[in-house]
């Protein structure tokens, strides 16, 4: 029979890099059936023999709330069907912060598992003079403790022995509980377990010791609400009872539960650890003077957040400008091979200039999630929170919230997955509601596009910051700026309730690991690409025939005869050339305005006319529905298929600047940009976005609710933009 | 009775009980804020909320309102 062990650890212990250290590039992932809890597995290779080992998520309690802790808490007592059973747990502790993480530890023991301790952050644990015997620790637990500095990759050698000898089954399960419960307790976890016995037929499972202590402790949390589920009223009387028969000392009972556990954990220590006293200031308390001081702390979060912006701008354009070139040149070449007709249309205007125009994105999305993957990496990411949990407090959120925020900026997906270490549900799904509404990687490409055509570059203070950048900068705070007001009224009425707590870990900054950020940069980039290379490919053909047909004969007859009235006019070969070329245009144009696009884009005009928007833009605003990247792709398509020939190879942008109403005055103006930008900055176009909110919130309520207000808010906001913005700047633009 | 919310950056206090039952307190618990604790107020945020402490060797950030259920000894 298949058999894992299991990685568990308190949050920041260095978990993710023992893990990588023990299973090099095996990992996969996925996720937990029913749950977006991600299930990461890898193997470790000790000689001939392969152990399989399951990471799971971090968590400081088996006392289960949020998705994550419920996984870990079923999994470890072997309760979910798509996990193998767990024949050996190895857990990572903080040697710098042993008593905390003892504390899980002592949950731990009581699953009467075979278990091995590894010792992590050794080097920080001597800096602060910290002492640790960890052979008496080691016998005082019971179990292997293991020294290892994961970063360095020190002490593995031993680790993985002690992996060899858990897996061929050498170690004993522990012996003894490990902390003493008064007897009123215990006296309790045996009345509760009398009468779950008397249920099983309902609960279809026998339920093991370690959750019913949990059913009796946790009031109001997961372990006992999956019960009361199934049995009802009856069982909650009974289990009012025998909670009423645990207290001792008129205490709570996780009060009791604490106060046995420190004590256990305080026994321990006494034994195998002495700390200086008084304690040694740590680094990271000194790095901290300065990055959460109430002045230079917050002048260097506002700077971060302007470095990611302006670098994002500027440091990607010569890899882009790469891109583009080998994109135009690919397109070119297959040009002239290609005979004229609907293969060359197909693969150059469709597959090359759509894919390609997105793919010209990567080195963006790359560069920011590099960004975000530092600064959650180092540390930095708890002290954002610090910073901002007033600021959040306003819209009724908390710090917790900031993570998911901030990650969306990347991509709404990873954010809304992130908000599962958010332990309110209402605060959860208030911040899944509104992460969509930062501006995600996505939208990049149509800012970068508008802006890059229609905003002059005029440098501000002193060449630092230039009016791109700070435009840019806008269209990322409009997202911020509208989602508090959301998330207020949202907290305020579906929502509504008693504010949650913050509670949080500040982990000491560490230097971050390569391997960790490069993996989920890595990451980041492959899903862009598969979805640019499967849907946005899709889509891209999909437009482009409705671009295409139908082909009226009538159009290509009447140009035809054009264009031998022109050839037969004995014009010298140049002018010949040029009309010829016109004439071609012309009739793509025709083709494009008489085709199933045309005809639905010029139906739907109207409704659009207020934002400044022609058909065209309307068109490839409504195909990017699906995703929001498509845009760029279908404005190629669009505006390429009528253009001339010789401002193909000068990308969209020329492209688009050059585009014209039927009467001949210029189509963008930089009105008709801002509400361009301001549309995407604000709709829901991620048919990916909307699945992972169905996912995570488990109804098709929360989806369709962040749609339609998304949708809404993009249309009225699009419409304001263009009209204020029409009056106030001067027709010209400020060119 | 003194609470955590009311000392002043590095001042500290040993914990003598939480008051309230419900899952904030039991959170707190875990995190180790519980009594017989020592803590130390670090600092609070620039905008005078939430704070940070030093408690069982870690540091740990909480708002007042959640340190205001902190009773201290003395």
């Amino acid at each position: 029979m298949a058999t894992t062990l299991a990685l568990v650890g308190n949050p920041n212990v260095g978990k993710t890099a023992v893990f990588n250290a023990l299973t090099g590039l095996s990992a996969t992932t996925g996720n937990y059936a029913g749950v977006t809890v991600s299930r990461t597995h890898g193997t470790v290779h000790l000689g001939e023999i392969k152990v399989e080992l399951a990471d799971l998520p971090g968590t400081y309690s088996l006392a289960a709330r949020s998705p994550d802790e419920v996984i870990v808490a079923d999994v470890l007592m072997d309760q979910r069907d798509d996990e193998v059973p767990i024949t050996g747990i190895i857990i990572v502790v903080d040697a710098s912060n042993l008593e905390r993480n003892l504390y899980f530890l002592s949950q731990l023991i009581e699953l009467k598992k075979p278990f091995i301790v590894a010792l992590n952050m050794m080097d920080i644990a001597d800096r602060r003079g910290i002492e640790i015997n960890h052979e008496a620790l080691s016998k005082a637990l019971g179990a292997p403790v293991v020294p290892v500095c994961a970063h360095k990759r020190q002490g593995f050698d031993t680790l993985r022995k002690a992996i060899l000898s858990l897996h061929m089954g050498d170690l004993a399960a522990p012996e003894f509980l490990g902390c003493d419960f008064p007897e009123s307790q215990k006296f309790a976890v045996g009345e509760l377990t009398k009468a779950l016995r008397k249920n099983e037929g309902i609960l279809g499972r026998s339920i093991p010791g370690p959750e019913i202590s949990r059913i009796l402790i946790d009031a109001g949390g997961y372990a006992e609400k999956r019960i009361l589920h199934k049995l009802g009223a009856d069982f909650a009387e009974t289990l009012a009872i025998c909670r009423a028969h645990a207290v001792e000392n008129g205490l709570t009972l996780p009060a009791q539960e604490a106060k046995a556990r420190y004590g256990w954990v305080k026994e321990i220590l006494a034994t195998s650890v002495t700390r200086p006293n008084p304690r040694r200031r740590s680094r990271s308390e000194g790095i901290d003077n300065i990055l959460t001081h109430k002045v230079f702390g917050t002048l260097f979060f506002v700077t971060i957040m302007l470095v990611v912006f302006q670098s994002i701008y500027s440091w990607a354009g010569p890899v882009m400008d790469l891109v583009d070139g080998g994109v135009g040149a690919l397109g070119g070449l297959i040009g002239t091979v290609l005979p004229e007709g609907i293969l060359k249309s197909l693969l150059v205007d469709g597959a090359i200039a759509g894919v390609g125009s997105v793919l010209i994105f990567l080195p963006q999305i790359l560069l920011l999630s590099l960004f975000i993957s530092l600064l959650e990496d180092c540390g930095y990411m708890a002290r954002a929170a610090f910073l901002m949990d007033r600021l959040l407090g306003w819209c009724g959120l908390s710090g917790q919230s900031f993570i998911p925020m901030l990650s969306s900026f990347a991509c709404a997906i990873p954010g809304i997955m992130a908000t599962r270490t958010i332990f309110d549900r209402r605060d959860r799904f208030t911040t899944i509601l509104v992460a969509p509404l930062m501006s995600c990687s996505a939208r990049l490409p149509v800012y970068i596009i508008m802006i890059g055509a229609f905003v002059p570059q005029t440098k501000l203070f002193g060449g630092l910051l230039t009016l791109p950048a700070i435009t840019l900068l806008v269209m990322y705070g409009l997202g911020v700026a509208v989602a508090v007001p959301v998330a207020w009224i949202l907290k305020k009425t579906i929502f509504r309730g008693e504010k949650p707590p913050l509670i949080l870990e500040m982990p000491s900054y560490k230097m971050p690991q390569a391997k960790t950020v490069f993996r989920k940069v890595y990451r980041e980039g492959k899903d862009f690409l598969s979805r640019a290379g499967t849907l946005i490919f899709a889509v891209t053909v999909v437009v482009w025939a409705l671009a295409y047909f139908p082909r009226s004969a009538t159009i290509a007859e009447s140009f035809d005869a054009q264009r031998a009235e022109v050839s037969n006019a004995g014009l010298d070969e140049e002018v010949l050339a040029e009309r010829i070329a016109r004439l071609d245009n012309l009739e793509e144009g025709e083709y494009l305005r008489n085709s199933v696009l045309g005809k639905a884009g010029h139906l739907i005009e109207p409704v659009f006319r207020p934002m400044g928007w022609d058909w065209r833009i309307a068109t490839a605003t409504i195909a990017s529905f699906p995703a929001r990247e498509i845009i760029v792709a279908t404005l190629g398509t669009l505006f390429n298929m009528g253009a001339d020939e010789n401002e193909e190879s000068e990308g969209l942008i020329a492209t688009l600047q050059g585009a014209t109403w039927p009467d001949g005055r210029p189509l963008f103006n930089i009105p008709v940009a801002l509400s361009i930008m301001v549309f995407f900055a604000l709709c829901a176009q991620c048919g990916a976005t909307l699945i992972t909110i169905k996912r995570e919130t488990g109804q098709w309520r929360w989806p369709v609710l962040a749609f339609t207000y998304m949708t809404v808010l993009a249309y009225v906001g699009a419409i304001v933009t263009y009209q204020v913005s029409s009056l106030i700047l001067p027709a010209g633009g400020l060119g | 009775m003194r609470t955590l919310d009311q000392l002043k950056p590095k001042e500290s206090g040993i914990i003598a009980a939480l008051s309230g039952a419900g899952s904030t307190q039991q959170r707190l618990l875990e995190m180790g804020v519980s009594d017989g604790a020592e803590v130390e107020v670090l600092r609070f945020a620039p905008m005078g909320d939430p704070m940070e402490i030093y408690v069982r060797g870690f540091h740990l950030t909480l708002r007042k309102s959640e340190a205001a259920l902190v009773q201290l000894e003395g």
